[in-house]
Order: C-alpha cells, then sequence, then structure tokens
C-alpha cells in the first residue's frame, strides 16, 4: 500500500487521518482494525437473540449506575417521612425508604427503575431463547463447547444478578423471597444452617443482608458477567459465526456481510431499537409497585403473588414436592421436600452445562461444525431439547398454581396433582412427539428433494387422466434439503485387546438411541433417478 | 485472518482440512449432492431506482431528525412536567415518567430505525465469503509452543527439581485457607441452631395483637375468629423483626367439640382456643389465610395447608411437619398467655433440628 493514495480532501478527512495515525503509532491498533473490520458475520433472524441478551445487558447497566446514585442499601430502622402518604409514619429501612424516594422524588427515578427491571426481565429471558437457538440447531458442537458453558455460566450469572437486585428494595414481596431462600438453605444437610447465619450475618433477617447483597449486585456479579462475556465475545470471534445450510455456504467458508460498515450498522441499530422498546415498556407499564407491598416484615403475606418470571421455575419445583417428606438419618433431619426439588434444579442446569459433550462423545465426531442444523435433521436431540423445555415449563407453572386454581376455578389439589403428574409424562411425550414431526418433516424434506412439490397445476393426459405437475425444485432450493450430516448408530467392535468395554456398551446404547431411526439424505443417483422415473 | 475470496466459490467448496479428523459415526457418502454454489445476487430497489435511493436517504434523514426533536422533547418535559406531590398529587409522577419516557424511547427508536434502514436498504447489499481456517494452531505453531514450554521447564527445572515444585504447589493450596477464616465474623459467635430453638415467648408472656400490641382477652375471641398475634415483649428484643420472624403466631377459637387434641397437649389449649406458630414448616413463609369453615390455615408461598382441627398437620402441599404448637392459659385478669415457649424449633427443617 502506498501512502500517496492517502491525500486528505477535506478538513474532515484531514483530522480522521491525523487522529488514527496517532492512535496507531501509540497502540498499533490498525493490526486490530486489519483483522477485525472487515469480518464476515452471516445472516439469519435468530443469531439476534444473542444481540438482544448483550444490548439489555448494557441497557442495565446504564440504567442501574444511575440508581446507585440515590439508592442507600442500609437497614437501619427509620419511620417514613416521604411524599407518599399511605405509608407515612410507618417503620421501614433505609433501603426501602429510599427505593420509595428515588421513585417518588427523583425526576424520571421511576423511569429509570422500571427501565433496570423490565431490561432484567429480558436479559434473561433472551438469554434463555439465545440458548435454546444455539441448542436446536447444534452450534454447540465442536469447536465451541467452551464457549456453549461460558454461556450457561452467564445464564446462571444472570438469574443471580436478576435475584440479588429482586431483593434490595427490601419490601414485603422481595422480603419473603429472601425468606424462601433462607429456609432452603437451612435444610441443606450439614452445612445449611451455617450457610445462612453467614449470609444474614446472624438470623434472619437481620440487618446485613441487603447491604451484602448490594455489594454482589453492583460490583462483584457485574464483575464477573462482565468478563465472561468478553470471553464469550472472544470466542465467538475466534470461532466466528455458525451459518445455516445454504448454497454456496461450507463449513469452511462464512458467508455474509461485513462488520464494517454493514454489520456495525445493523448491530448499531438494534441496539437503539432494543433500548428504545425497553424505554417504551418502561414508559408505559408499571413493574414492581414497591409502594403497594410495604415495608418488610416477617408477619404480613399477600396471596397470589409472584416471583420474576426467572425464578417461577425454583419456586415451582419446591410446589410440587409431596407433603410430610422429612426424613431422619441418625437423628439428623434431611428435609427432602426441599432438598429433592432443588436437585431436580441443579441437574436439570448440569444436563444443560454438558449436553455438547455427551453428545460429541456418542457421536465421535471429532470434526469442527459450523453449519447450523435445522432442528429436524437431528431428531433425537430436538426431542431431548423439547423435554427438557417441557419439564422447564411445567416447574415454570407450577409457580402459578394458585393463580390456575384461582381463575380457572379448579382446585387447588386438582392442579398440583396433574402439574406432578405432568412432570414425568410431559416430557415423555413433548419427546414421542418432537422425534415423529422431525421425522416426519425429514420424510417430507426428501420426497421433495427427489419429486420436487405440487405446483397445484392439473393437467389432463392425453389418456383423460389428470395428474397434478409436480415442480422440481432449483438446486439451491435442494441444496438447503438435503446438506445435512448423517449419523449412523455405532457398531460394537471389541477393541484391541478383543474385549467389549461397559464403555462402549454404554456409547453403543446411547448411540443406537440417537440414530437408530434416521432418514438418510438423498444422493446424487437418487435425484437422478428420480427424474428419470419422476412423470407418474 | 480475513482475506475474502470474490472469486468463484467453486473453490471455497472444495477446500478441506488436510489433517485427517475422526469423523466419528457420521455417514460419508461418496455420491452425495453437491453444493451448487452462491446463487447470483439480486439487486434492491434503491440499487436499481435512483429515485427510490433519495427516497430512503430523505427518510432516513428525516428519522435522525426527528431523534434530535425527541431528545430535546426529554429535556423539556423534564422541567415542564416536575413531581410535585405533595401539591400537585401523584399525577405528577406519572406525567412526569410518561412525558421523560416518550422522549426517550422516540429518540432511541428514530435513530435505530435509521440506521437499519441505511444499513438495509443504501449500504451495499454485497454477500462477502471468508474461509475460515481450522481452530487449531497450525503444526508449526504448535510444535514451537512445545519447545517453548520445554524451554522453559529445562531452564527453570521444574520437572527435575520435584521438590521444588511440590512444596510450592503445598504453599500456594494453604495460602488462601486464612482467608476462609477471615470470613468467620460474618455472623455472630453464637451456634446458630441453638438459636433456632428459642423464641420470645416463655411462661406468663401474655399475647398481644399484631401490630397494635393490645392484649387478648379470652372472651374477645369468638368462635371461628383468628388473630395474628405477638409476644408482648417484642419491642424489647434487640433484633425486633429477628424475634417477630420466629415468634409470630396465630391464634383461633374452635368449638371444642370440633377440636381433636393430642392426649399431651389437652391443657395446651384454653376452652377451644389454640395458638400455633405463623412460620410455615416448609420454608418459613407466614401461613396467613385461614379458612373458617374448613378450620384450614393456608400458607400462601407454596400452597400448604394445615389442619387447625387436627393438632395443625399437613393436608396439602410439601410441608414436612404440623405447625407448632404454643401453650396457652389464661391470667388472673382474664387475658391470654403463654405458659411456655414453643417445645420445638419454629419454622422450615434443618439438619440438626431433633438434636
Ligand atoms: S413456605 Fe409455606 S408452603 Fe412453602
Amino acid at each position: 500500500m502506498s501512502t500517496s493514495t492517502v491525500t486528505p480532501q477535506t478538513r474532515g478527512s484531514r483530522f480522521t487521518a491525523a487522529a488514527a495515525n496517532y492512535l496507531d503509532e501509540r497502540t498499533s491498533i490498525s493490526g486490530a482494525v486489519k483483522e477485525l473490520g472487515r469480518k464476515i458475520f452471516p445472516d439469519h433472524w435468530s443469531f439476534m437473540l444473542g444481540e438482544v441478551a448483550l444490548y439489555s445487558f448494557v441497557v442495565i447497566l446504564l440504567s442501574g449506575t444511575f440508581l446507585t446514585f440515590f439508592f442507600d442499601p442500609s437497614m437501619t430502622e427509620v419511620y417514613y417521612d416521604g411524599e407518599y402518604m399511605p405509608l407515612s409514619g410507618i417503620h421501614m429501612s433505609v433501603a426501602y425508604h429510599s427505593s420509595l424516594d428515588l421513585s417518588f422524588e427523583v425526576r424520571g427515578g421511576l423511569l429509570m427503575r422500571q427501565v433496570h427491571h423490565w431490561a432484567a426481565l429480558l436479559f434473561v429471558a433472551s438469554i434463555g431463547l439465545h440458548m435454546l437457538r444455539v441448542f436446536f440447531t447444534g452450534a454447540f458442537r465442536k469447536p465451541r463447547e467452551i464457549n456453549w458453558v461460558i454461556g450457561f455460566v452467564l445464564f446462571v450469572l444472570a438469574m443471580a444478578e436478576g435475584f440479588t437486585g429482586y431483593s434490595l428494595p427490601d419490601d414485603l414481596l422481595s422480603g419473603n423471597g429472601l425468606r424462601i431462600i433462607d429456609g432452603m438453605l437451612k435444610g441443606l444437610p450439614v452445612v445449611g444452617v451455617w450457610i445462612s447465619y453467614f449470609l444474614f450475618g446472624g438470623e434472619f433477617p437481620g440487618v446485613e443482608v441487603i447491604p451484602r447483597l448490594y455489594v454482589l449486585h453492583i460490583m462483584l456479579l457485574p464483575a464477573i458477567l462482565i468478563v465472561t462475556l468478553a470471553l464469550h465475545m472472544v470466542l465467538l470471534i475466534v470461532n466466528k459465526h455458525t451459518q445455516f445450510a445454504g448454497p454456496g455456504r461450507t463449513n469452511e467458508n462464512v458467508v455474509g456481510v461485513p462488520i464494517l460498515p454493514h454489520f456495525a450498522a445493523k448491530a448499531g441499530g438494534f441496539f437503539f431499537l432494543v433500548f428504545g422498546v425497553i424505554m417504551l415498556i418502561a414508559t408505559f407499564f408499571t413493574i414492581n409497585p414497591i409502594w403497594n407491598y410495604g415495608p418488610y416484615d416477617p408477619s404480613p403475606v399477600s396471596a397470589g403473588t409472584q416471583p420474576d418470571w426467572y425464578i417461577g421455575f425454583a419456586d415451582g419445583a419446591l410446589r410440587l414436592a409431596p407433603p410430610n417428606w422429612d426424613v431422619h438419618v441418625f437423628g439428623y433431619t434431611l428435609p427432602f421436600g426441599i432438598l429433592v426439588p432443588m436437585i431436580a434444579l441443579v441437574g436439570l442446569l448440569v444436563v444443560v452445562a454438558i449436553y455438547p459433550f455427551l453428545e460429541a462423545w456418542i457421536t465421535g465426531d471429532k470434526r469442527e461444525h459450523h453449519i447450523a442444523d435445522r432442528p429436524r435433521n437431528a431428531p433425537t436431540r430436538t426431542a431431548i431439547g423439547a423435554a427438557g423445555v417441557t419439564f422447564y415449563a411445567v416447574m415454570w407453572a407450577a409457580a402459578s398454581s394458585d393463580i390456575m386454581a384461582t381463575h380457572f376455578m379448579l382446585t387447588m389439589e386438582g392442579v398440583i396433582h396433574t402439574l406432578q403428574a405432568l412432570l414425568f409424562v410431559g416430557p415423555v411425550i413433548a419427546y414421542i412427539v418432537t422425534k415423529r414431526i422431525c421425522l416426519g418433516l425429514q420424510k417430507k424434506d426428501r420426497e421433495i428433494a427427489l419429486h420436487g412439490f405440487e405446483s397445484g397445476r392439473i393437467v389432463r393426459m392425453p389418456g383423460g387422466a389428470y395428474i397434478e405437475v409436480h415442480e422440481q425444485l432449483d438446486e439451491y432450493e435442494r441444496w438447503r434439503l438435503v446438506s445435512y450430516t448423517d449419523y449412523a448408530p455405532l457398531m460394537i467392535r471389541p477393541n484391541a485387546k478383543g474385549r467389549i468395554t461397559a464403555t462402549q456398551r454404554a456409547r453403543a446404547a446411547l448411540s443406537r438411541w440417537f440414530f437408530e431411526d434416521r432418514i438418510v439424505p438423498p444422493t446424487k443417483g437418487e435425484i437422478e433417478h428420480a427424474k428419470e422415473h419422476g412423470h407418474h | 485472518m480475513s482475506q475474502h475470496d470474490d472469486e468463484a466459490t467453486g473453490s471455497a467448496v472444495e477446500a478441506h482440512t488436510p489433517r485427517e479428523v475422526s469423523i466419528g459415526t457420521a455417514v460419508a457418502n461418496s455420491d452425495a449432492v453437491e453444493n451448487p454454489g452462491l446463487p447470483p445476487h439480486r439487486e434492491r430497489v434503491t440499487d436499481l431506482d435512483p429515485r427510490k435511493d433519495r427516497q430512503m436517504s430523505r427518510r432516513v434523514v428525516a428519522l435522525f431528525l426527528f431523534s434530535i426533536l425527541a431528545s430535546i422533547f426529554a429535556i423539556v418535559a423534564y422541567f415542564v412536567w416536575p413531581i410535585d406531590v405533595s401539591v400537585e398529587g401523584f399525577g405528577t409522577i406519572r406525567n412526569n415518567n410518561m412525558a421523560i419516557g416518550i422522549g426517550l424511547a422516540f429518540a432511541l427508536l428514530a435513530i435505530g430505525t435509521g440506521v437499519v434502514l441505511w444499513g438495509k436498504n443504501l449500504m451495499s447489499g454485497e454477500e462477502f465469503v471468508e474461509q475460515r481456517h481450522g481452530t487449531r494452531g497450525t503444526d508449526e505453531v504448535r510444535a514451537k509452543v512445545v519447545k517453548i514450554f520445554d524451554d522453559a521447564n529445562k531452564e527453570s527445572g521444574f520437572g527435575r527439581r520435584k521438590l521444588i515444585r511440590n512444596t510450592l504447589f503445598g504453599a500456594i493450596a494453604a495460602w488462601p485457607l486464612p482467608a476462609i477464616f477471615l470470613f468467620r465474623d460474618l455472623a455472630p459467635a453464637a451456634e446458630p441452631h441453638e438459636l433456632l430453638r428459642h423464641t420470645m415467648w416463655d411462661a406468663g408472656i401474655r399475647l398481644v395483637r399484631d401490630p397494635d400490641g393490645t392484649p387478648i382477652r379470652a372472651a374477645d375471641v369468638t368462635i371461628g375468629s383468628a388473630f395474628h398475634v405477638i409476644p408482648e415483649n417484642l419491642e424489647e428484643a434487640d433484633h425486633v423483626l429477628d424475634a417477630k420472624a420466629k415468634a409470630v403466631v396465630l391464634l383461633m377459637r374452635l368449638n371444642p367439640a370440633e377440636l381433636n387434641e393430642r392426649e399431651d397437649r389437652k391443657d395446651w389449649s384454653y376452652d377451644g382456643i389454640v395458638a400455633y406458630s405463623k412460620i410455615c414448616t416448609h420454608v418459613g413463609c407466614p401461613v396467613a389465610l385461614y379458612e373458617q369453615h374448613t378450620h384450614h390455615l393456608l400458607c400462601p408461598c407454596h400452597q400448604s395447608q394445615f389442619d387447625v382441627a387436627n393438632h395443625a398437620a399437613v393436608i396439602f402441599g410439601p410441608a414436612a411437619r404440623p405447625l407448632p404448637q404454643l401453650p396457652i392459659e389464661v391470667d388472673a385478669e382474664g387475658y391470654l398467655v403463654a405458659k411456655s415457649d414453643f417445645t420445638e424449633p419454629v419454622g422450615p427443617s434443618f439438619w440438626e433440628r431433633e438434636r
């Protein structure tokens, strides 16, 4: 590159050139821009889910910073002397008082609180959907397993951030949430009572927990979250984005638009859209009206209250345990009614975290995979995902069991017993149905790839018979349907010592489970053959 | 890294990693359909029609101008709709929230829409192809890395001087241990499970109404009624909320004929009046809802139900134990008082509970 081509024409471009030069001579940033500036990003609507999560996190940081200027996390008891008459003279903590003040006496304070809360709800939701997208398209496969785990950690951190933040105003509702946490912690064997004791700085509720949660919420957790997020992004760049199968798209290339300018414009614009939508919701819809709940007091509670949506599955899991389930071992108490739901929750999360490694072990496929699967082309995985979603959904629904009962005039017992049954039956049904649907769709794809689709044009044959004309796909359309990886079940073979190990057997069993029912993609030969004989 | 391959994509399709990698149980088909390569590029209206192009750019400019106006509106709104609850009432909060919010929201949405329209319609719509390179470093680089570690190992004697290395590991493992102890003072010195066994209740302590603290005469408690109760000396506690979190009680009077009492607890009630801990034995919510005609107490958190007529046994829901009963009697002036503290810990189950 010769420098003479860069002839500054206008004052603006001269300034830009000078600034760029200044920066580069001190940071050698030109290298990074050269590497990244024209990096290619593929496009698909579902790739935006992760972006929504990222942008709502930025919104959370901005609005949250504003809130810290006004919020005071102290649990010192005061009498309310603010503007909100119904609470006048009531005993409350400074934390609750300052939450009321920043809502009622700071201009735009309520707006920022609502932006913060809505953005948090959207943050967790979009992470969840993003994970589902990655799962159902198999985008977690090599080389992205580690990034899947990092993303999973982000999901857990987001929920932790949500819960700690939700507790800070020290209102009646969040106080009861903390009490439930306290009860769950106390149920843990051996260390439970101690953990609760240390967290609350003594007995529940104490005067320490809100300041401690505040430190976690605004410093420790965000710091970890930001570092983890940065790692997630770095690996995204290193691995490059997956793309869906399509003509010209291969496992060895990326087809899309470059970061500068096109992707940056789309992504940057999208950030403002996400922010704008959150702002609009926060403008018109109240969220968490703490002034209606009153300050925390261990005695009152109101019926029909709900936790934030992402805690619902945990709350629901607790509701589904059967009565009277304390178990005594050597005089010690194991509250199974609490422990079993907790184990189920942790188990679900662990399965989510390790799934990529499990599938990789079953297929034994060590290649890199950059083409996203269509969910139907991995029927067993998709069915497992559907079963998992159903399991989660039943627990989540259980968190509203009382509301369902009162709204639909059902008995509480009826609702809970139904959900208990669904927790076990639901995933099985979801699994079977999903797998059938996937295989059906694959079969249809195969049909269409071989014989074309029904054009809706009826033709009368010279012999008098009517036939519907089948139109062939063009080769671009066909490629979308036929290009997927096909796996066969593993054959058990003796190892070098002539033995068949138990691990081999397990792997073969799993492999059979995964790949026994499969629809093979049509080959060139079959398509040729179908063309020749295609005129029914 | 990011060279583009704008030539025929055919070569890109064929490119593959030379290294042999296990394909596992994937089926390699020699007769698989071939990738037809990128379809021809399609032009957009704005590429073909300069009038549309101009129209679009006008639209984008209008959006950006609108955004500026909306931002100014938000600033103006900040002053025009101040919050003034004491004079003008709560409507002022809503107005302030709405006006600032609308300004900010439209300022953001207009920027977003404008930039996206610009990107989608006016920037080049060309798709580019970039080659991927295996994530794995090249063999040369990896050999160099191995050499670096080898050299470092030789120069430091890390592998050879085993004793130095292992004692270092030990020291590093021991080093964080003090930090764990530093956290002991997160909570005071007491044994927590001992604290859980006691509440403010004791012999002779009056049952008073929550929250106003007035004592309750046995005669005030009519059949079917329920009282939310605290101990009369609650305000004397070091931490009122801590004490209250364990001591809250529900007081109910049933028709003595309907009350099924345990033999050893016959004298814990007074003429059909019974007192039970209000703290749910599941995870500790207040069991606040009393259904008078069924004598059932319902916990709103996870719907555990307790049968008051039947020593508060769990009849539904995830709770593990009956609610603990507070033994009560009547003092000389006819007021209800406790006979003793609870005889078991209130609230959720815990490991050392039965010890
Ligand atoms: S706390 Fe009462 S049912 Fe869970």
